[in-house]
């Protein structure tokens, strides 16, 4: 929709030139669909020159600017299924940036899962200074993070060893294709000297919960784990889906991620 | 910016999405369907690739290509995309299908492959998209016209060219030169006294023309309702108000030369309010010492129907079971793609112009010229194509504020909703508690029935009594039974209004009514269908339910048998087995009023045109029902030419003199009735002057050139007959998550005579879809504080072409002694039977009864684990 208060557009916009009225602008789906009375300026980014993802010795960097689209089709399994887990249409795949769903904040956002899953770090950046959280801190509450008044999320860092593990992903909703109501992803160590289980569960909670088991866990042991980890009142309440549903579908999905990774 | 090939120059505004800017530069064809990137009617290509114009900011696109659905087509005619929507009539309303087309167009074979996915982005609220899935993989539906009865043909929609290039007209989809916008500010409280508006402020904001409050309206209360007799409805709203009643509620209008400018002027406005006690729930607002809403209503009860027949406590005496439950249903939007709005002015006659997205123009302009003291002929209301509808737009929720600025102002005005105002501010279908009490003998024999009815009319009466009354009728009338009684309330509450919403009540009381009789059969171990063989009404029958009801109504045709047998023959198939999952059949039945009661008049005229084609002037309005395209075919057959060679005008109040409306059912069985009767008569005339002359189109030239040559005609509604509805669920239910799966529908409806079997079949399926809808997905959420939290279509979720099964459709062979040709009305009932007959179907699969809609996945896997039959 139009931001009728927006007067400005800075293009490309640069850290240090945010002031209250501003808003980062990545790819704009977010924004552009609320209403954003408060909003009288737009720092655009996707002009930045930033490319969108840069393989390095110790990983993946992916800048806040690159789209759905371009990481759907980067060539990492678990990042194409995340992406098919938005809400949104392939149509939007085009423009939405990973930033923008990270900074969203959202439970359902995918990219808070993958990050979060894969032991993801964000850059964030202020005037002179930087500073890298782990995406599953960067996330606090629901629609609510680290991010500090006028910081900008650079890039996520997905390490190596993470991204060529082995992972088993499981996505519930109250629709086909909908939006997600829970979302596991299992991680299995690399099978030598890590054969343990890192499972992250999004999308049933208000932010991030890694669950780390160095050794395989039972059955038994991981429902003890999620109840004692997760408490009843971190299950998100909205029309997405009961706070119980939620709970039921990620004992479950966490013990078939279990299976398949573990057998 | 190059659009569709031509550079365009003017900069976008920093703020603005590329949607309006298109729009700005002519593109009319790039829809508003959401404004918030959820719908993709507003989809075009920008260097290529697919996106949601609504939330790609416009300056982005400076430098680059963007191609919309006027740009698609080369220059050899049509995309075969287009094509492809017109040979299988992928649209109804066709305010989603530029979207459509332009994502189709845009699909890799991949994705072809996986509509579910790759179309979630495209909602369509009238098809059920099954069509669209016929479009998209090249099924040729439509039939070529050939000599012959033109009735009874499926005919494409006359409008479908223009539908599927982008250019079909819908209300704001021209330029009007100098038109103010008009933005709304609303109330943030549920119930409260405005004692102050300060406008000063506002009025200082360059481009702000005029500031309106309760002090500038009109005194006259009156009804956002439109009934043909007005009386139906409590007079009990004013077009801006010294009381909200609901949050959501039009306080004060802005009007200023550009919507920024009005926005910025509803920011400026400073209220001061008296918050006042808010009734939410029927229950509080019955309550003894509830606060009132409206003078007069006492206990804020605006109708209630106590009546029976028979002793029904004899009844139950006499029962081998009786069942009693109660049953819910929320508030449902009708989602129809374009939202309400208007554009008004005078024209050069200093008359009053309002160009809405209505279904009952002459009613609106009927309610305008009572409301402004003007003489109806110092009025015109008109549609331009109107993308949907569903009972919504049978409502006059805009046009009042429209036409009081423009009569300020003497300047054209605009007024748009937004999609969260269509949620806020506009109507819901009824939220209705039904407790059923229903007894029958061990064969299955009803002995008594007995509802308590609670209906929810929101802050406003709209359609409240009309509602109430009509849902207590057929659900039971449908029935033999000799013991029957009911009790109902509409009850005022502090919250968003309902109003007329497809099925008009019957689908509420059907589900608590269609449930209970499912209850009554397992528990006597009978066939469902049986049960209701054994009970239903037969040709002859007198159509009774408590109440006073009109007796115009009887069953001029009778296809209910045929209906149950399809149903029948459907439940014969046997049940799959399915590892993890329970499976279960449901049916469930309706009856339907061909019409509303106290008569629904039409008006048609068809005139002999210069070039030997007729125009059939007609007053009712064309929303993706295709009502146009059975009037072709019916003055084609009376006129005994071609359907290429009949033109159709309506929904404007200058072309006839008057039409009840495009609501209650009635398109084809009175507006088609008139168009009949205007056709007859005009081809009486033409063959008395042609004196035995055959009416070639040679000879209808010269005759055309001798004089007009025109005739009228007339429906009054009445008498009416009833239609029937069947439908049949197979469903599988995960107990460990809640999630259904529909294995089969079958949905058998007696029509009549059917008109258009492809169109008949269109309007089943989206009904169907809608139904599905209602029962598994939507429901509109009001807070503790009465504002409504689902807002728009990420919180409210709409059906997506991965929701909707395909649905078999299959017609009972009747021929209505009423309806023109032999027809019935077939648009709204179809609706109607869906919720029971799916939870019907998983009360078999699971053993529990679920009473309370939408059966959404956590609210099945809930109430099996309530009824200890989940699965861990």
């Amino acid at each position: 929709m139009d931001l009728n208060t927006v007067a400005e557009v800075i293009s490309p916009a640069e850290v240090g030139q945010w002031r209250p009225g501003d808003a980062w602008l990545g790819g704009g789906t977010a924004l552009f669909g609320e209403p954003r009375p408060h909003l009288t300026r737009l720092l655009d980014l996707t002009t930045a020159g930033w490319p969108a993802l840069t393989p390095h010795d110790d990983g993946l960097e992916i800048a806040a600017t690159c789209t759905i689209a371009e990481l759907a089709a980067s060539g990492h399994d678990i990042a194409e299924k995340c992406c098919h887990a938005f809400l949104a249409s392939f149509k939007i795949w085009n423009v939405a940036t990973v930033g923008g769903n990270l900074c969203a904040a959202l439970p359902a956002g995918p990219m808070i899962a993958l990050g979060a899953a894969l032991d993801g770090t964000a850059l964030l950046q202020s005037p002179g200074a930087e500073r890298v959280v782990r995406v599953a801190d960067f996330v606090t509450g629901e629609g609510t993070s680290v991010l500090r008044e006028g910081e900008l999320l650079r890039s996520m860092h997905l390490p190596a060893a993470a991204l060529r593990a082995v992972t088993a992903y499981r996505q519930g909703s109250l629709h086909a294709h909908g939006r997600s109501g829970v979302l596991i992803i299992g991680r299995r160590g690399d099978g030598q000297d890590d054969k343990g289980l890192v499972l992250t569960v999004t999308a049933a909670t208000k932010r991030p919960f890694v669950l780390r088991f160095p050794q395989p866990p039972s059955a038994e042991l991981l429902q003890v784990a999620l109840t004692e980890r997760i408490p009843d009142q971190a299950y998100v309440d909205d029309v997405h889906g009961l706070p119980a549903w939620r709970r039921q579908l990620t004992r479950r999905y966490a013990e078939e991620v279990r299976t398949e990774l573990m057998s | 910016m190059i659009i569709n090939g031509v550079p365009h120059d003017r900069a976008p505004r920093p703020g603005q999405c590329l949607r309006t800017y298109l729009r700005e530069e002519g593109c009319f064809g790039v829809k508003k369907g959401c404004d918030t990137g959820d719908c993709g009617a507003c989809t075009v290509h920008v260097d290529g690739l697919p996106v949601h114009s609504c939330v790609y900011p416009a300056f982005r696109a400076a430098a680059r290509d963007v191609t919309t659905i006027e740009g698609l087509a080369g220059d050899d005619g049509l995309h075969p995309v287009q094509q492809r929507f017109l040979d299988a009539q992928g649209f109804q309303c066709g305010f989603c299908t530029a979207g459509l087309i332009m994502t189709t167009a845009a699909l890799t074979d991949d994705q072809r492959e996986d509509l579910s996915r790759a179309l979630k982005g495209n909602l369509c609220r009238c098809t059920g998209y099954r069509a669209i899935a016929d479009a998209v993989a090249g099924v040729v539906n439509v039939a070529e016209p050939v000599p012959g009865a033109a009735v009874g043909a499926s005919l494409g929609a006359p409008a479908g060219p223009e539908v599927v290039t982008g250019t079909a007209r819908y209300t704001f989809d021209e330029d009007v030169p100098g038109v103010l916008h008009l933005k709304v500010l609303r109330s943030p409280h549920a119930h409260a006294r405005v004692l102050a508006v300060r406008t000063e402020a506002a009025l200082a904001i360059p481009g702000v023309e005029l500031v309106l409050t309760h002090a500038d309206a009109p005194e006259r209360r009156f009804s956002t309702a439109q009934h043909e007799h007005a009386s139906e409805d409590p007079a009990d709203t004013r077009v801006l108000d010294d009381v909200v009643r609901f949050a959501g509620q039009r306080v004060a209008a802005v009007v200023a030369t550009s919507e920024a400018a009005a926005e910025a002027g509803c920011r400026a406005l400073a209220v001061d309010y008296e918050v006042l006690p808010a009734v939410l729930t029927p229950e509080s607002a019955m309550a003894d010492g509830a606060p009132r809403l409206h003078d007069g209503a006492e206990r804020n009860v605006v109708a209630e129907l106590h009546d029976g027949f028979g002793d029904v406590h004899k009844g139950f005496g006499e029962a081998d079971v009786v069942y009693e439950e109660t049953f819910r249903t929320p508030r449902v939007q009708h989602a129809s793609l374009e939202t309400h709005g208007a554009v008004g002015r005078l024209d050069e006659d200093g008359r009053l112009v309002i160009r809405t997205s209505t279904q009952t123009p002459f009613l609106t302009r009927r309610a305008l010229a009572v409301l402004f003291d003007l003489p109806e002929d110092r009025v015109r209301v008109l549609t331009g194509r109107v993308g949907g509808g569903f009972g919504g737009k049978q409502e006059m929720l805009v046009e009042d504020l429209v036409a009081l600025a423009v009569l300020r102002l003497r300047r054209p005005v605009r007024h748009e909703f937004t999609r969260a105002e269509q949620f806020t501010s506009a109507t819901t279908r009824h939220p209705f508690t039904v407790t059923v009490k229903a007894g029958a003998r061990a064969d299955g024999t009803l002995t008594a029935l007995s509802l308590r009815v609670v209906s929810e009319t929101g802050a406003y009466g709209n359609h409240g009594p009309a509602v109430m009354f009509h849902a207590c009728h057929e659900s039971v009338a449908l029935y033999r039974c000799p013991n029957m009684r009911t009790d109902a309330w509409a009850v005022y509450t502090n919250t968003v209004p309902a109003g007329a919403f497809r099925g008009y009540g019957l689908g509420q009381v059907s589900f608590a009514v269609e449930s209970a009789l499912d209850e009554l059969a397992r528990r006597l171990n009978l066939d469902p269908i049986a049960l209701r063989e054994r009970n239903v009404v037969r040709p002859g029958d007198h159509l009774t339910a408590p109440g006073d009801h009109a007796d115009d109504l009887t069953i001029a045709s009778y296809g209910l048998d045929q209906c149950l047998a399809h149903l029948r023959q459907a439940a014969a198939e046997p049940k799959p087995a399915m590892d993890g999952w329970q499976v279960g059949d449901g049916m469930a039945i309706t009856m339907i009023a061909a019409g509303p009661p106290g008569g629904h008049y039409a008006d048609a005229t068809a005139t002999l045109l210069p070039d030997g084609r007729f125009d059939i002037a007609v007053g009712t309005a064309e929303f993706g029902n295709g009502s146009t395209t059975v009037h072709t075919q019916i003055a084609a057959d009376a006129l005994g030419t071609t359907p290429d060679r009949i033109v159709v005008r309506q929904s404007d109040t200058d072309v006839v003199r008057h039409d009840t409306g495009a609501f209650a059912s009635t398109g084809v069985v009175v507006a088609g009735q008139a168009v009949l009767h205007a056709s007859r008569s005009l081809h009486a005339v033409l063959r008395a002057e042609a004196g035995g002359r055959e009416l070639t189109e040679t000879v209808l030239k010269e005759m055309a050139a001798r004089r007009r040559f025109s005739a009228e005609g007339h429906w009054g509604g009445s008498p009416r007959s009833v239609a029937f509805n069947a439908q049949w669920f197979r469903v599988a239910v995960d107990p460990g998550t809640g999630e259904l799966q529909i294995l089969r529908s079958v949905h058998s409806a007696d029509a009549g005579t059917v008109m258009n079997p492809l169109q008949c079949r269109g309007q089943i399926e989206g009904g169907v879809a809608q139904a599905l809808g209602a029962t598994l997905a939507e429901h509109v959420d009001v807070g503790p504080d009465g504002q409504v939290t689902t807002t728009g279509f990420r919180q409210y979720h709409l059906p997506t072409f991965a929701d909707v099964p395909r649905t078999e459709v299959l017609f009972a062979a009747t021929d209505d002694a009423i309806g023109p040709l032999g027809a019935k009305s077939m648009s709204e009932s179809p609706f109607n039977p869906v919720a029971p007959a799916l939870a019907n179907a998983i009360r078999d699969a699971t053993g529990v009864r679920l009473t309370d809609l939408p059966l959404t996945r956590d609210r099945i896997w809930s109430a099996l684990r309530r009824a200890g039959s989940a699965s861990p």
